[in-house]
């Protein structure tokens, strides 16, 4: 029995069910249910997750400037893309301005968090969906600096470096169930790499597990300290004193020159080691195009990286600002954060409570009301869903919708509205990918084109941390230091009533914060994230989400195994509740499979 | 002597505070931050939720003290210390996100790299309530902040180092926690879960 969605996807639940649950202690989280047909092609999928129940019940009455702080919070991953959100919807509400130089180390640090994630979301979620690590250890380590040295000119590629390499991860290997590397689908039929392309693979996973803490330390530089960076309302809280005698932990010309180091050093690793690896896994996997889901028919940007301060207009965003629909490249339609008929929230199948169910609501009036209930079709019990009802509620994620349309966020996406506004940054180098791995632009539309195009913008952010990091240095010796704009701090001056949203680009996707506040204190405050938009269930049309429209028609090798789904759920770089530190005494199973 | 070659030191408490007990390894540090003076050797930091970014930190510590909320099966707040080996560490591939980076991967990061701390101990509490968004800590969590403290002080002694309690508790600014977030701001504005 097949329903068509409205958004153009065949749906047919009649066959074996497959469910993939993380074993988290938090109930719901990310869980896909898919159902297959007699050849083991997905023919209808269902996500369903835990995000945070409405920021709004910890913010309200609170101080307007400490909200960055709590959002900040929210997630160990995205810490400070939602601290520079917060402070730009505050900015925005209250009509303060920041210096140019503010701009600049904010781009920075937000350039430096997308380099950041992009290599470690590659390397150390993303990797061992493509590389089999137990295969590595067969490789001949002369044949894999051969194939290493064929690709990149990255110093690190002798046969005795991966002969040692194989050494050590025998060692780990041996050290009981795989050690380190237990809990995966080792030598499962969708592994298609010959063991030397495994073996380099894996030396650059160590690799870039060693830079990724380089890169972060622009973070403690600019933020004053890490984990967790301090942001400000009005600027950013450093000061700049390039003399070097001034307060302490002031940017003298030391750090910066160390920031420009690290810069150099990422743009490098980057080129020499990120690129070239996505581009040579890739070329193994060339015939598996699955996963474009909704890639290919709508997709949005906020936009970010404002060139000037203060402006946060499409012209002056360095990363795009658009909506496509329908697959129709030829019109980018423009996105209005104000505007309540534009972004709306739907919970017909969430787990929230809403006065009129039929219609979305925009976050300025956002409510979040749980109302947890299973579908009648549901199968088990609230406390063990065996299986999720998709025709009842069956989520905690919202459905959020642009003028009622399911969209998917994040690089592809922005990458897509770049190439469709002929922006050569953005085409140029995904036209010199596809020409190298000879695919046509319609390939970007899949698991593969997500994950070349987070590697294309890695490249294309770390350059332009390069370009701000120039102007910022040029601003200081002209002599200009201000990094602050006090002027509104103090609340006496402020309206009695005033609202704003703040937008960015996160790594995984757009990302907006809307406050409104009232007589100096946070009335309401929501946010809608990336994997609100990815991760989202049908809305009250039947549109369905990203998540669930990437796993369509995708032919699974062993649904016991369902290495194809995470594959192409990873692809995402999706976003939890970040609340999955918790440890369990013995090493976890990440992930229970269930086929019925 | 083994304890004379223990330069770093780092006492970190990671955790969620923003979801009820998983706050436990972080109000945990910052108490401590706030009542006891530690040598310049000792790191004290609030990890929070952080995976990789803590990599640094710990590769860097020769012996490391963890606060955390670990759910051990034991009745709600009791404490349980274990040790070195005892503390697992692997790398989870079949992870469903990036935001799953536990700090067991942490720790098999660090041993990848080769730089894991010849020391280590894992202080952890029992939670009640994890799933109460935006709740405060329950009270036999909260109960057990005072008793992990003592815990640690006593980790820290066999070390060779010992926590000094201050005359005065630090005050406001000089807190680990800040805009909002320390515990007695926090939970001034949160309801406990009904």
């Amino acid at each position: 029995m097949g329903i068509q969605t409205p958004n153009g996807f065949n749906l047919d639940n009649s066959g074996k069910r497959v469910v993939v649950d993380p074993l988290t202690r938090i109930e719901g989280h990310l869980r896909v249910e898919v159902n297959v047909d007699s050849n083991n092609v997905i023919r209808n999928a269902v996500s369903t997750g835990t995000m945070w129940r409405g920021i709004e019940t910890i913010l309200r009455n609170r101080d307007p400037r400490d909200a960055w702080a709590f959002t900040e919070r929210i997630c160990g991953v995205c810490t400070g893309t939602h601290a520079l959100t917060s402070v730009r919807a505050v900015e925005n509400a209250l009509g303060i301005m920041i210096p140019d130089n503010a701009n600049s180390i904010r781009n920075i640090m937000q350039l430096c968090l997308q380099v950041h994630d992009h290599l470690v979301h590659f390397y150390h979620l993303h990797a061992l969906d493509w590389v089999d690590v137990v295969s590595a250890l067969k490789a001949d380590p002369k044949a894999t600096s051969a194939l290493a040295q064929s690709i990149s000119d990255w110093p690190l590629s002798s046969p005795g470096y991966f002969k040692d390499l194989q050494i050590r991860l025998t060692k780990f290997v041996e050290s009981g169930q795989l050690g380190p590397f237990k809990n995966a689908y080792w030598g499962h039929a969708a592994y298609k790499l010959p063991p030397e392309a495994n073996l380099m693979a894996v030396a650059h996973y160590l690799e870039a597990l060693d830079f990724q803490k380089e890169i972060v330390k622009i973070h403690t530089i600019y933020g004053g300290k890490n984990p967790h960076p301090n942001w400000l309302v009005g600027g950013v809280p450093c000061a700049v004193n390039v003399d070097g005698t001034g307060a302490v932990g002031a940017i003298n010309m030391e750090r910066l020159n160390l920031v420009s180091s690290i810069i150099d050093r990422s743009i490098e690793f980057v080129q020499k080691v990120y690129l070239p690896d996505v581009v040579a896994i890739g070329s193994f996997y060339k015939d598996w195009l699955y996963g474009g889901g909704l890639s290919g028919k709508s997709v949005m940007s906020y936009g970010d990286i404002p060139e000037n301060a203060n402006d946060y207009s499409a012209r002056n965003l360095k990363l795009p600002r658009g909506v496509i629909l329908n697959g129709n490249l030829n019109e980018v339609l423009p996105i209005d954060h104000g505007d309540p008929e534009q972004i709306q929230e739907f919970v017909t199948h969430s787990w929230y409570k809403y006065p009129d169910e039929s219609k979305g609501l925009h976050p300025w009036d956002g409510v979040t009301e749980p109302n947890y209930q299973l579908g009648p079709n549901a199968k088990g019990t609230k406390t063990d869903i065996k299986e999720l009802d998709e025709g009842g509620k069956y989520s905690w994620i919202k459905a959020p919708r642009w003028r009622g349309n399911a969209v998917e966020v994040g690089p592809l996406a922005r990458y897509i509205i770049g190439y469709a506004q002929n922006r050569p940054e953005f085409k140029e180098p995904t036209d010199k990918l596809l020409k190298t791995l000879n695919l046509p632009m319609t390939a970007l539309f899949s698991t593969l084109g997500r994950t070349a195009a987070r590697a294309l913008e890695c490249d294309w952010a770390a350059t332009q941390m390069r370009y701000f990091q120039d102007k910022l240095v040029a601003r200081i010796k002209a002599g200009d230091s201000s990094t602050a704009n006090v002027e509104k701090w103090k609340p006496e001056g402020w309206p009695k009533e005033a609202k704003g949203y703040g937008f960015t680009e996160a790594p995984r996707g757009a990302l907006a914060h809307w406050i409104k506040i009232k007589d100096t204190k946070i009335d309401n405050y929501q946010c809608v994230v990336p994997t609100t938009w990815n991760g989202s269930p049908r809305d009250p049309k039947g549109n369905i989400g990203a998540f669930e429209a990437s796993l369509m028609d995708t032919p699974m090798a062993d649904p016991e195994k369902p290495l194809e789904i995470l594959r192409t759920i990873h692809s995402f770089d999706p976003c939890l509740a970040c609340s999955t530190h918790v440890m369990s005494p013995d090493g976890q199973e990440m992930a229970t499979v269930k086929v019925r | 002597m083994a304890e004379a070659k223990l330069e770093r030191i780092l006492v970190l408490g990671i955790g969620n505070i923003l979801w009820a007990d998983e706050g436990f390894g972080v109000r945990v540090v910052e108490e401590f931050h706030r009542r006891y003076a530690v040598p310049d050797n000792v790191t004290i930091l609030d990890g929070g939720t952080q995976g990789l970014y803590l990599v640094n930190y710990v590769e860097e510590a020769d012996g490391l003290i963890v606060f955390d909320a670990i759910d051990y099966g034991l009745a709600p707040g009791e404490l349980k210390l274990v040790r070195d080996d005892e503390v697992p560490r692997f790398t989870g591939a079949k992870k469903m996100s990036l935001h799953q980076t536990g700090f067991q991967e942490v720790l098999s990061a660090a041993d990848l790299l080769g730089r894991y701390p010849q020391r280590l101990a894992l202080i952890g509490c029992q939670p009640l309530d994890l799933e109460d968004w935006g709740g405060p800590l329950t009270a036999p969590v909260r109960a057990q902040i005072a008793p992990a403290i003592e815990l640690a002080c006593a980790v820290l002694a066999e070390w060779g180092v010992s926590a000094v309690l201050r005359p005065e508790p630090l005050a406001g600014d000089a807190r680990l926690l800040a805009n909002d977030l320390d515990h007695a701001s926090y939970e001034l504005h949160v309801d406990p879960a009904e």
